[in-house]
């Protein structure tokens, strides 16, 4: 199939990629959304036809070349051809963030200054003429959900399905100057435009071309063999550059079919019914679906739940990413019958030790239900069945983990909406090494990335096989990765961006002429597998006061990994050594004091409890040790610590809204606390000023306990001490 | 509403764009006792075509014993009930529904153990002709009309948007979601009219603002008419074309929101005021 397709100058656009895909796919679906209940589909040929009468509509409204039409809704096949339409007739879609409120709308469509506007709904109309009292250059406005606007003025307010109405009845009067303007799409013409979400000043409009987008998704289909019968949900926000990617770039490119929900909160239950064989999550809607499993766990039967926590903890020795992994590459051939037999006897194995295994602990729990009554759960441990004990070494592993497969990882991939995931991949930020071990055990391949808006998202990819939870693999197919002397990643790609709209400085400080492109973060190579590992944002990343180099952010993340630590501090630049503050987490120490009857009044008492001290002590040394691995790191071991009398919190300015720390106000606000972890105390007193959520202001005081935790001695960290 | 605008005319368009039609519901001198006790006192008014009709009062005004009789529940000692021109005889509630008409409960009706889904498929009751032999088969006529039935269900529960909760059991829900399912289950019948008994007790703000949207929606989309008895004044007055006051059985007030606010009568109801 690669090769078939390896030709990707012919087709140099996304509507080209279209035409192919109509020729070679036409009665293959094409997209799916579930609308009234019902997966409804469409085949290539008829998304094709939807496409041609919208992109013909628009040309009967007047759209020219060049035109920025600002698309703002969720994921719905409809707004993917309002995307592919408006490359058709030579304009460029711009899709934004449909949960912007209207300012942060207005900025964007200001500054592309878009004349079309395509809504999803009412939500997202009302926003637009609220912003057109500003933005004047608004002509047109399309919607596609009717609902609740029959009655507003319809001047300048069309129905998407009448704009293609009036496109099929234009047809033969257009078709002539859409073909035209779709034959003048070459590689260097743009394809999209996205902004990035401006977590640091303004949005930028990241103009992405053909070439960007059409070598990208070329390039990591190969790289991970997609085809042709992969299905995957689009859930995430269309204006994300990993959307467009995913969704509309290399679905394209393979023609495989695009699966949007029915609405945002159905996404679970959706997943579940398409089980895709390709899926993208942030960490946070892994680390949800994690915790909602060990919840639902808890409140299950007993030999359900000693049955679970067995064979998961078996899995995450490793059995997980030596039996579990799936097939690299999906054959749609028949099966010989060599095969068939093979696959017959792996499952006919697995259920006839899972039947086993279910009968023997059965027995086995009755009878610790004789002895131990309610309390059986803490005494009765699963085990594995009595069959198993005939092989040795791997083939017991294989065999049992076949046996857990049927028991445990299978039915808890399915009902996740995980069981057919060929390829999974999560980014953005870093993900809990039990998360990912989690997943990746149960025979998940769950794979990290690096990207940004600027590559066309892929920088670093993880190969098959070689996954790790600290590093995000090495560069994606035609990437090239430069480091600077403070650690700063630069790349150059052919996803590499064209330009920032209307914005040459920008262009500038990011892009120099050759083609690199500054990311901002820092990283390293690690020495032996030769994966990029990100330390944090370049600016972030200090000195200490012998020069080597200080992360914060990255031993923080590693302290916060543990689920009793909520928030972790570490200083260190222009010092000598690193200490920490720690935050516990009230609700992981607090049921770790319940289940030890360890009783305490206030968050202060608890944090105080030198047996909370001592266990945070050895998360701080665990951390130690990790962090010596990496020679370059090894200085921001911590050396000192303590922990908080009272929450960072964002009412008492440590902390913005989104969580994040203010360093610097911590610093000052509790200077005495970093002169005692310096000076050398054991102790020190404090008294710190507190806002309560009505505005009110109190102040509590505590004498905090500060402690010495071992590090790892290497040729750098012995030099420090 | 503007003042050029004759309420009284046989049909006329409201402010915000909305056609209001002849009168669908006339109710003529309607007097209710449970024994000795009255509970509503000599009581004429009408509901027009595509209004939106709000019954308010204080607690044991008799609001609900009102929506009682026109859903056919109780049956008035004396008066007229007036349906689409016909003098409507004593009917069961079942004869009603056939009639066009659907209700919301106040304290809330729903199968408690069957499904969302399941819930809203018993307002289409009504409009299912298979009968036992042929359901239980389950081959022609008993699964089309299940079909066509279900698309109508999922239309109420796309409008409504609580596609997420399609498969769940009803007494899982949270309260704001069942009043919500209970709504959908009303519309389901496709009612000519509609009547909500307290549609918004007991909720939060958002949850008022989400189904003051939903009865807006439902008015104006499918041109639905509905009589409410609700509590909250603001959304009352929000909601409504014209509002019916009620005090201790007796008509006080009857009239466009704002003639009602500044009826006397309605202000020493609910304000209370001193006897002599």
């Amino acid at each position: 199939m690669s090769q078939e397709l390896a030709a990707a100058g012919d087709f140099a656009s996304v509507p080209a990629l279209l035409a192919r895909n109509v020729k070679k796919y036409g009665d293959r679906p094409a997209y799916r959304e579930k609308e009234f209940g019902i997966w409804q589909s469409w085949t290539w040929a008829e998304a094709a036809k939807e496409i041609e009468n919208l992109a013909l509509g628009l040309l009967a409204l007047g759209i020219d070349r060049g035109d920025h039409v600002a698309i703002i809704g969720r994921n719905r096949p409809a707004h993917y051809w309002a995307m592919i339409a408006a490359q058709k007739v030579g304009a460029v879609p711009v899709p934004l963030y449909q949960d912007a409120v209207a300012e942060e709308m207005e900025f964007v469509l200001d500054h592309c200054g878009a004349r079309f506007v395509i809504c999803g709904d009412q939500e997202q109309v009302d926003k637009v003429i609220e912003v057109q009292e500003n933005v004047k250059h608004i002509e047109h406005v399309i919607y596609y959900d009717k609902r609740g606007l029959r009655k507003y003025d319809h001047s300048h307010l069309h129905w998407y399905r009448d704009i293609q109405e009036e496109g099929r009845v234009a047809h033969s009067r257009l078709e002539g100057e859409m073909a035209a303007r779709e034959a003048e799409l070459t590689y260097d013409s743009t394809c999209v435009m996205l902004y990035t979400s401006g977590t640091t000043g303004r949005p930028k409009g990241v103009v992405l071309s053909n070439r960007n987008i059409v070598e990208s998704a070329k390039n990591t289909s190969e790289f991970d063999n997609l085809g042709l019968n992969e299905d995957i949900l689009a859930y995430l926000p269309m204006a994300w550059v990993g959307d467009f990617i995913f969704s509309l770039g290399q679905a394209m490119w393979c023609g495989f079919c695009v699966n949007c929900p029915e609405s945002p909160e159905t996404m679970m239950t959706d997943l579940r019914e398409i089980g895709p064989t390709y899926y993208f999550a942030p960490p946070r809607v892994f680390e949800t679906q994690l915790t909602n499993v060990m919840i639902r766990m808890e409140d299950s039967g007993d030999l359900k739940y000693a049955l679970f926590h067995h064979f998961m903890d078996f899995a995450k020795k490793g059995a997980g990413e030596k039996f579990g992994m799936p097939r690299r590459k999906v054959t749609t051939q028949k099966k010989t019958l060599e095969q068939k037999l093979r696959h017959g006897f792996r499952y006919a194995m697995g259920i006839g030790f899972a039947a086993e295994t279910i009968v023997e602990n059965a027995i086995r729990l009755g009878f610790a239900k004789l002895r131990h009554g309610k309390n059986a759960r803490k005494h009765f441990k699963a085990k594995d069945p009595l069959g198993l004990k005939l092989y040795s070494g791997k083939a017991y592993e294989y065999f049992k983990y076949r046996c857990g497969d049927v028991l445990v990882y299978g039915p808890l991939k399915d009902t996740l909406g995980f069981g057919r995931i060929r390829v999974g991949y999560t980014a953005g930020e870093a993900i809990g090494p039990e998360i990912f071990e989690f997943y990746r055990s149960m025979g998940i391949n769950l794979k990290q990335l690096y990207g940004q808006t600027e590559a066309t998202v892929f920088i670093t990819v993880q190969p098959d096989g070689e996954v790790r939870n600290d590093t995000v693999g090495v560069p994606a197919p035609g990437v090239e990765i430069k480091l600077a002397d403070n650690g700063e990643i630069f790349y150059r790609s052919p996803g590499t961006f064209v330009e920032y709209y209307n914005n040459p400085e920008s262009t500038a400080d990011t892009k120099d002429p050759e083609g690199w492109v500054a990311t901002g973060d820092a990283g390293f190579f690690d020495k032996v597998n030769g994966h990029l590992r990100i330390i944090d944002r370049a600016k972030d990343v200090g000195k200490m006061a012998d020069g080597r180099l200080f992360a914060p952010k990255y031993v923080e993340n590693k302290l916060k990994f543990y689920p009793d630590i909520l928030e972790a501090v570490v200083f260190g630049n222009d010092r000598d050594m690193c200490t920490a503050f720690i935050n516990i987490d009230l609700t992981a120490v607090g049921n770790w004091a319940e289940r030890n009857n360890v009783a305490y009044g206030s968050y202060q008492e608890l944090a105080g409890h030198p047996d909370v001290v001592s266990t945070i002590q050895e998360h701080v040394e665990a951390v130690n040790k990790s962090v010596a691995e990496d020679e370059m790191l090894s200085g921001c071991q911590i050396h000192r610590f303590l922990i908080l009398h009272k929450e960072l919190d964002a009412d008492d300015g440590e902390m913005t809204r989104t969580r994040k720390v203010r360093r610097k106000i911590v610093e000052e606000k509790y200077a005495p606390l970093i002169d005692a972890l310096y000076g050398g105390k054991s102790e020190q007193y404090i008294e710190t000023e507190v806002t309560y959520e009505d505005g009110r202001k109190g102040s509590i005081t505590a004498t905090l306990e500060i402690r010495d935790a071992a590090v790892v001695g290497t040729k750098q960290g012995m030099a420090a001490e | 509403m503007t003042t050029t605008t004759d309420i009284n005319a046989d049909s006329y368009v409201t402010a915000d764009g909305r056609t209001i039609g002849p009168v669908v519901m006339d109710m003529k001198n309607i007097t209710l006792r449970f024994g000795g006790v009255v509970a509503i006192k000599d009581i004429s008014f009408d509901i027009r075509e595509g209004e939106i009709r709000a019954i308010i009062g204080p607690n044991g005004a008799g609001k609900s014993s009102m929506l009682n009789v026109i859903s056919g529940f109780y049956k008035p000692q004396e008066g007229e009930v007036w349906f689409r021109g016909e003098k409507r005889p004593p009917m069961k509630p079942y004869q009603v529904a056939r009639q066009g008409l659907a209700r919301t409960f106040q304290n809330i009706a729903l199968f408690d153990g069957m499904t969302v889904l399941d819930n809203i498929m018993t307002g289409r009751l009504n409009h299912m002709k298979a009968n036992l032999l042929q359901q239980a088969i389950w081959k022609g006529k008993a699964e089309r009309e299940e079909i066509a039935n279900r698309e109508i269900c999922e239309k109420v529960i796309d409008f409504l948007e609580i596609q997420h909760i399609r498969k769940t059991p009803v007494g899982r829900l949270p309260y704001g979601l069942k009043k919500r399912v209970e709504l959908a289950r009303a519309l389901a019948a496709q009612p000519s009219l509609l009547l909500l008994d307290e549609p918004m007790a007991g909720m939060n703000v958002e949850e008022k603002e989400d189904m003051s949207r939903f009865i807006l929606d439902m008015n104006d989309e499918f041109g639905t008419t509905i009589a409410l008895i609700e509590h909250d004044m603001g959304v009352v007055m929000d909601l409504s074309d014209r509002v019916v006051v009620m005090d201790y059985g007796k008509k006080i007030g009857d009239g466009t929101p704002d003639e009602v606010r500044n009826n006397q009568d309605v202000i020493d109801a609910y304000l209370g005021v001193a006897h002599d």
